[in-house]
């Protein structure tokens, strides 16, 4: 078996170095955007109109009562019917798909962190008279940050692991790789290990970079 | 601009309920220019919700609140402004704990236009001179004990140059060995003439530096007047029966 993984390696290596790249670009693309998507709707579900609260409240429950899998199926077939002018690629419907669904995620996050600062400051800040605006910028939010950063990383790491779902639909991800030389050699394990391999690799290091970021963040209070 | 109005707080039959419970039951009570006012009463008596609908941070379910001659619980009144003209101070501080000490105290009169960045620098220069905390202008609030956080929070009150300070237990969240120098700072504000309203548990301070007593029971006002009457010959049973509880 040793023998055999590393013949995929030396033959095959640069598609699993391809399939890296595409499942990091694609999970950043992802994180990114739905950090600044989700934060808004975050701030729209604190919203005075409450048809709005409703929507985002909705929005947020059908994700996350739904599987991923069926929302990228949802996308990827639905999207480009639905607006068949855009053109979208592929890899644009998985990307939006995915987006859609860790939004609802990151929503939460930044609820969470914004509920978890004490009321205490908001009310402090209001009966000095700042508006509910002034209050959230200058002093809730800067404390929400220390709660939502490390959130985030986790949620991008959580990503990272979604995206395989995406290999349904061949976008050249780590887990497309594993697909592909299976098709090419017939191995399963051998091609199997080494995405796992990979996977662990990233995630691993991930964690423990924004662990120690949450220990610094907690030292600097 | 002065004597426009008749009190400086004017409350007329506030009520507040939260869901079936009818916190404060109609309140009728003003606040002179000048005044000492302190709240006194069991636990759960309203205290607290009265105080805190004197500058908004509860909407009252009914009834009026007067400042300076306004009402502000009609609707659409900018309540920001009037906030700006009522300090608050909390039971648990309340320090802004991502700002140092000395923004702390500035934040507000630069944001709000009421001084200029360097303005604002040079009154809390003098604020935290007053306290004692100048040498820990540049520090994060969890630096601070507990005494040096009530002191830092009346003090930023104070930097927006208030016509009245609410006190909301002020001491209570405090070990015994701070709570001489936040009453002292409470104290020589009162002396300097700031009209207060102190809702506390400290009965000694209240007889020293009040110039009336209200005693809330159970959302009504049961009984008020100057410390000496109160205190000394209480009329109202439910009065006696709380004095006698926290007094010996
Ligand atoms: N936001 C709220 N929601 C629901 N109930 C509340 C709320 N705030 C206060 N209450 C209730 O209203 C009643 C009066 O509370 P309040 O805090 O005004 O009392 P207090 O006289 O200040 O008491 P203490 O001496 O313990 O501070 C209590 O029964 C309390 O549980
Ligand atoms: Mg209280």
């Amino acid at each position: 078996m040793l023998q055999n993984i590393i013949k995929v390696l030396s033959k095959y290596g640069y598609l699993f170095a391809d399939g890296l790249w595409i499942t990091i670009e694609l999970s950043l693309i992802t994180v990114l955007c739905s950090s600044v998507l989700g934060s808004l709707l975050a701030i729209a579900r604190r919203s005075r109109l409450l048809p709005v609260r409703f929507l985002c409240t909705a929005y947020v429950e059908v994700v996350r009562g739904t599987p991923l899998l069926l929302q990228l199926y949802f996308f990827y077939f639905m999207l480009p019917n639905l607006v068949p002018a855009l053109k979208l690629s592929e890899f644009t419907c998985v990307v939006i798909a995915l987006v859609f669904n860790s939004v609802a995620y990151v929503a939460e996050i930044v609820r969470a962190g914004i509920g978890a600062v004490d009321r205490g400051q908001m009310e402090a800040a209001r009966s000095l008279g700042l508006s509910s605006k002034q209050a959230m910028i200058h002093v809730v939010l800067p404390q929400a940050v220390k709660n939502i950063l490390p959130a985030l990383c986790n949620e991008f790491v959580a990503i990272i692991k979604e995206t395989s779902l995406a290999s349904t639909f061949f976008i050249g991800d780590i887990m497309t790789t594993y697909k592909t030389i299976n098709g090419f050699t017939f191995l399963i394990i051998e091609p199997l290990l080494i995405a796992g391999i990979i996977y662990f690799c990233v995630t691993f290091v991930l964690s423990k970079a924004i662990a120690a970021l949450e220990r610094k963040m907690k030292a600097s209070d | 601009m002065t004597d426009k109005y008749e009190h400086m707080i004017k409350t007329v039959d506030l009520k507040k309920d939260f869901g079936s419970l009818k916190v404060l039951k109609g309140v009728n009570e003003h606040v002179d220019k000048g005044e000492v006012l302190t709240i006194i009463g069991p636990s759960g008596s309203g205290k607290s919700t009265f105080l805190r609908c004197l500058n908004m941070l509860e909407t009252p379910t009914s009834g009026q609140i007067f400042f300076e001659g306004t009402d502000i619980t009609q609707k659409g009144i900018s309540v920001d402004a009037h906030r700006q003209k009522m300090g608050m101070v909390f039971q648990h501080f309340n320090v802004f704990n991502n700002l140092t000490v000395k923004k702390n105290i500035t934040l507000a009169p630069v944001l709000l236009k009421k001084k200029t960045q360097k303005e604002a620098d040079e009154m809390a220069d003098e604020l935290l001179a007053r306290i004692g905390l100048t040498d820990k202008k540049d520090a994060h609030p969890s630096r601070l004990s507990g005494g040096q956080k009530q002191r830092l929070a009346i003090v930023r009150s104070l930097a927006m140059e208030p016509d009245v300070m609410l006190f909301d237990e002020p001491t209570s969240a405090l070990d015994p060995e701070m709570v001489g120098e936040v009453l002292q700072v409470i104290k020589e504000l009162v002396k300097s003439g700031m009209t207060s309203v102190i809702v506390t548990h400290e009965m000694g301070f209240a007889k020293e530096v009040s110039d009336r007593v209200i005693f809330m029971d159970d959302g009504n006002i049961a009984e008020e007047g100057t410390p000496t009457e109160l205190f000394e010959h209480p009329q109202n049973p439910r009065t006696q029966e709380f004095l006698s509880k926290v007094l010996y």
